[in-house]
């Protein structure tokens, strides 16, 4: 498909205000907890220990206390859920067993908050402490206890993949370097703690459900299962969400709690959650170890890569089959590198579980990878970007693992930010404690495998047109703030030649809009944005006949730009909006239209065990430099500048691309710099956003977005995703160019003050001993 | 213990029957039923309840109701202009996308306008100074940076239009 060229009247690549966005700066935006009103107010009872056998829980004094309205435990929900069919070990309230500190355990509503707070202190619970590990090494020691039976050694998934010859990869480098890499674990730490407020019907026996999900159709099916209802009496409900960044790209406990209790109560019943909690819910990113070996020749050409990675996935399953996966699949993809071994570990502690966050598996393997080249370009004496061009692939190709590339913009975005920041002219001129660095990265648009599989499409937009000349979008795609909604309007209105303004997107309601599988992996532009055209593009053919039959034309010869129509070629007969509307609707009524994606069958992995994970449609590109400055005394690393370009394929919305694309490397950024979640016997000691350090507006850059467009042939008018591929980069161009101000080489993230000194010290004492050794 | 609390919030005068402990932001939030302020945090860490008390910028979770006895309070629903028309700085986060999921936006926009109805022209240095209170999760700041800039030319220009008519 090619890309539509940029024009005034064409909305596809125009820059566009998100068509939600007056509700967010009016206040009349309502998110899930807003919507509470005189519900009752519930609370969790979470685990103090951080494993251990429940021996009793006694809810008699809690359910005696007036104003208590119900009170549920692990033994009111039987089935495990989790958001792999293959692996779901995890009960919204633990049963027999706890495995975190900060697992539910029973669950309370109450008329008031204090007396629901009351009722908490007087469940009676009794829990017999296990050995319980906080460390992936100390959970795989040979003695420990299992965290799940059927998980010997406690790992929760082994992964051994070979492409290519490794081995012989290596042997034919000039130079071969190891090292290896810790990442601490992250959090999302979207700005709106989480929330659910669900109403029981009684007499109908439904739920109406509101939540601050990313994947509604998930929580209902979950629901559904968890609850033994029928689908049917389920109305799930998506408000608007306060960011996600995949925090909420599972069902969550807390979720499956409040149908519970709104059940119990036979009303409406509201659990908002504190940010404690809400950092305790949080399946963020693993902290992970990377043992990485690269091959490369004297002129910067990779021969061959080894990694090993070890993730310690906290307490149940989540996403981690998924994350070990992704973590090895994205080893390829980036660049020409047909040898590649490895071997991941996602491994069981007593910690809250991990999930899927930003850049889903990648992150720290990209910044260990990206490092590593960064060195050994060093040590050769070559360019970063020099090595960068040495190793490019060539589109469109299958990669050895067998993703599909079929654009492929990174040579230009190394141009671009080689240029913008003044590579050339500036590096190694920037004076003491200054310097540059840079990394490139890639994300995929949409896994091209759903985790639930039911041989529907991937995505369906349906469209509506009636009396008042409005199109009225259904989609179940969810606006998390991302600008999804917008993206669907654009897409529409630019396949029907009207304006945006005339399209009204509904989401995020399952009593209106069709199914979607959620706001994850970057799936919604490449896949809605086609089904949304796929619709626009049936509707206008309904459209086209009306007017043909007005103007006595063919169809086919039928335009509409501006909201006119007019035959091709023809000045003379034009007819209005309303006009062919009101021709169309007398054929056969109010219209209703849809269209669909499904991912061809070559974009979906190679055959390998594990091969469908990092499959795509296109992956996005991206390098980025960044300018930091380094105060040796205290070890703070200021970042002074970014550049970075991304090849989103086409930006439908240049605006909210330049928005993602931002929003996007400072998550990397506060990643590298300063995020880490710490835990002393288990228990968050990084539970409040003072603890839990996000940066400031203080601490954070000016970021110079450069937009790429290699036109995808099956991206949405050649769209890929924009909103994870840039993050991966930041922490490893942040390193090169520590190493570059300071030439201290750092082997942990963040990059935190404390790390720095450390590294610095480190460093100097070897320097000595060096020194001594040569001395004697 | 209760009181009545007296104040004007958003314009009205209002007179409520308040507990002695009852915190600003669910007086708002559930008395009043302005939404627009949030809860982020657990407690003066976020700035997603910011609200005006006689101007300046507080955070409701960690003031109480009580201490507003006869101040003038401003939410978010409360600086639009007449009609409901956008602030400069509601449109400017409206168009140059300072808000994307918007949870942070209310206290952004509400420390923005206590910062322009001070300082006509901030530079980049005074807006992060005003605003470094304000966690957003989204945006990386750049679009909110823009967004305040954008207010405040818009602002000037306006007046000196009218000086000039
Ligand atoms: S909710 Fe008041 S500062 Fe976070
Ligand atoms: S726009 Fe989402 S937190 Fe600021």
């Amino acid at each position: 498909m090619n890309a539509p060229a940029r024009t005034a009247t064409r909305a596809a690549g125009t820059r566009t205000p998100l068509v939600d966005g007056i509700e967010k700066v009016t206040g009349r935006a309502r998110f899930t907890a807003d919507l509470a009103g005189d519900a009752a107010v519930a609370r969790i009872l979470r685990s103090p220990v951080a494993h251990g056998v429940i021996r009793r829980i006694d809810t008699t004094a809690a359910e005696a206390l007036p104003g208590v309205l119900a009170v549920v435990t692990g033994a009111d929900c039987a089935h495990p859920f989790g958001v792999l069919p293959i692996a779901m070990n995890e009960y919204p309230m633990a049963r027999d067993r706890v495995r975190y500190r900060g697992e539910p355990v029973a669950a309370v509503a109450a008329v008031d908050a204090a007396t629901a707070a009351r009722a908490l202190k007087a469940i009676e619970l009794q829990i017999d402490p296990l050995p319980a590990y906080f460390t992936a090494t100390e959970a795989r020691a040979p003695d420990a206890v299992l965290l799940h039976d059927d998980k010997p050694g406690n790992v929760e998934r082994e992964v051994h993949h070979v492409f290519g010859d490794p081995d012989a990869g290596l042997a034919e480098a000039d130079l071969v370097r190891t090292a290896t890499f810790t990442c601490a674990e992250i959090n999302h730490a979207q700005m709106e703690p989480h929330a659910a407020v669900a109403e029981w019907v009684p007499g109908r026996e439904e739920l109406i459900f509101h939540s601050v999900t990313q994947v509604p159709f998930y929580t209902h099916k979950h629901l559904a299962r968890c609850l033994e209802m029928d689908p049917a009496k389920i109305r799930l409900v998506k408000p608007f969400v306060g960011g996600g960044f995949g925090s909420r790209t599972e069902t969550l406990n807390f979720e499956i709690i409040a149908g519970l209790l709104a059940r119990r109560t036979g009303g409406r019943v509201a659990l908002v959650l504190s940010r404690e909690e809400t950092l305790i819910s949080h399946r963020g990113r693993p902290e992970t170890e990377v043992t990485l070996a690269l091959g490369m020749r004297a002129d910067g050409r990779l021969t061959a890569c080894k990694a090993e990675v070890v993730m310690r996935g906290g307490a149940y399953a989540g996403y981690g089959i998924v994350t070990i996966l992704y973590a090895g699949a994205l080893l390829h993809g980036l660049y020409d590198l047909p040898n590649i071994r490895y071997d991941g570990y996602r491994v069981y502690a007593n910690l809250p579980p991990c999930g899927a966050m930003r850049g889903h598996g990648t992150v720290d393997v990209r910044h260990a990878f990206e490092t590593l080249v960064d060195r050994m370009a060093h040590e050769l004496d070559l360019d970063p970007f020099t090595v960068r061009r040495a190793n490019l692939l060539e589109a469109p190709l299958f990669t050895p693992n067998g993703l599909m590339v079929n654009s492929y913009g990174l040579p230009d975005c190394l141009d671009r930010v080689e240029a913008a920041s003044g590579w050339k002219e500036r590096r190694g001129k920037l004076g003491p404690g200054r310097g540059l660095g840079m990394a490139c990265s890639h994300y995929v648009s949409g896994a091209a495998k759903p985790v639930h599989w039911t041989g529907e499409p991937h995505a369906v937009v349906a469209l509506r047109l009636d009396f008042d000349g409005a199109v009225t979008a259904l989609t179940g795609a969810p606006e998390i703030g991302q600008g999804s909604s917008t993206m669907v309007a654009i897409s529409v209105a630019d396949t029907l030649g009207i304006d945006v303004g005339r399209v009204r997107v509904v989401c995020g309601d399952s009593a209106t809009v069709p199914k979607d599988n959620g706001a994850y992996s970057s799936r919604i532009t490449f896949m809605v944005g086609n089904a949304a055209i796929g619709a626009a593009r049936n509707l206008r053919t309904e459209l086209a006949q009306a007017a043909a039959a007005k103007l006595e034309a063919d169809p086919a010869d039928i335009d509409c730009a501006g909201e006119v129509f007019s035959v091709r070629g023809s000045a003379q007969s034009q007819l209005t909006w309303a006009e062919v509307v009101a021709a169309a609707l007398a054929v056969d009524g109010p219209i209703t239209v849809k269209g669909s994606f499904t991912t061809p069958e070559k974009a979906q992995g190679g055959g390998h065990r594990g091969g469908a994970v990092g499959s795509t449609m296109g992956f996005s590109y991206a390098a980025q430099v960044v300018e930091a400055t380094v105060d040796v005394d205290l070890g703070r690393i200021t970042v002074d500048r970014v550049w970075v370009a991304l090849d989103c394929g086409f930006a439908i919305n240049p605006l909210a691309v330049e928005g993602q694309i931002e929003g996007s490397v400072w998550m990397g950024m506060g990643q590298a710099l300063m995020e880490e979640t710490r835990y002393a016997e288990g228990l968050p000691l990084h539970a409040s956003l003072l603890e839990y350090r996000v940066p400031t507006i203080a601490d954070s850059p000016p970021i110079e977005v450069h937009i790429v467009e290699s036109v995808d042939p099956l991206g949405p008018f050649g769209a890929k995703e924009a909103g994870e591929g840039a993050l991966s980069g930041f922490p490893p161009a942040l390193a090169a160019a520590v190493a570059d101000a300071i030439g201290l080489d750092m082997d942990a993230l963040p990059l935190s003050p404390d790390r720095v000194l450390e590294a610095l010290v480190a460093k100097r004492r070897a320097a000595q001993r060096a020194k001594r050794r040569e001395d004697a | 213990m209760t009181r009545i609390l007296r104040l004007t919030l958003n314009g009205r005068a209002r007179a409520d029957a308040v507990a002695d402990n009852l915190l600003l932001i669910d007086y708002l939030r559930d008395a009043a039923r302005l939404t627009s302020v949030k809860q982020g945090c657990d407690g003066g860490e976020c700035g997603a309840c910011l609200v005006l008390v006689d101007g300046s910028p507080r955070p409701a979770c960690i003031t109480l109701a009580a201490q507003c006895e006869g101040a003038k309070v401003e939410t978010l629903e409360g600086l639009s202009g007449p009609g409901g028309a956008l602030s400069p700085l509601q449109r400017a986060f409206h168009e140059r996308l300072g808000a994307q999921c918007g949870f942070c936006t209310p206290g952004m926009v509400v420390s923005a306008t206590a910062l322009l109805r001070k300082t006509k022209r901030p530079d980049e240095g005074a807006i992060r100074a005003a605003l470094e209170g304000n966690l957003c999760r989204c945006t990386g700041y750049v679009k909110i940076i823009d967004a305040v800039q954008t207010a405040a030319a818009e602002m000037a220009a306006d007046q000196t239009a009218e000086a000039a008519g």
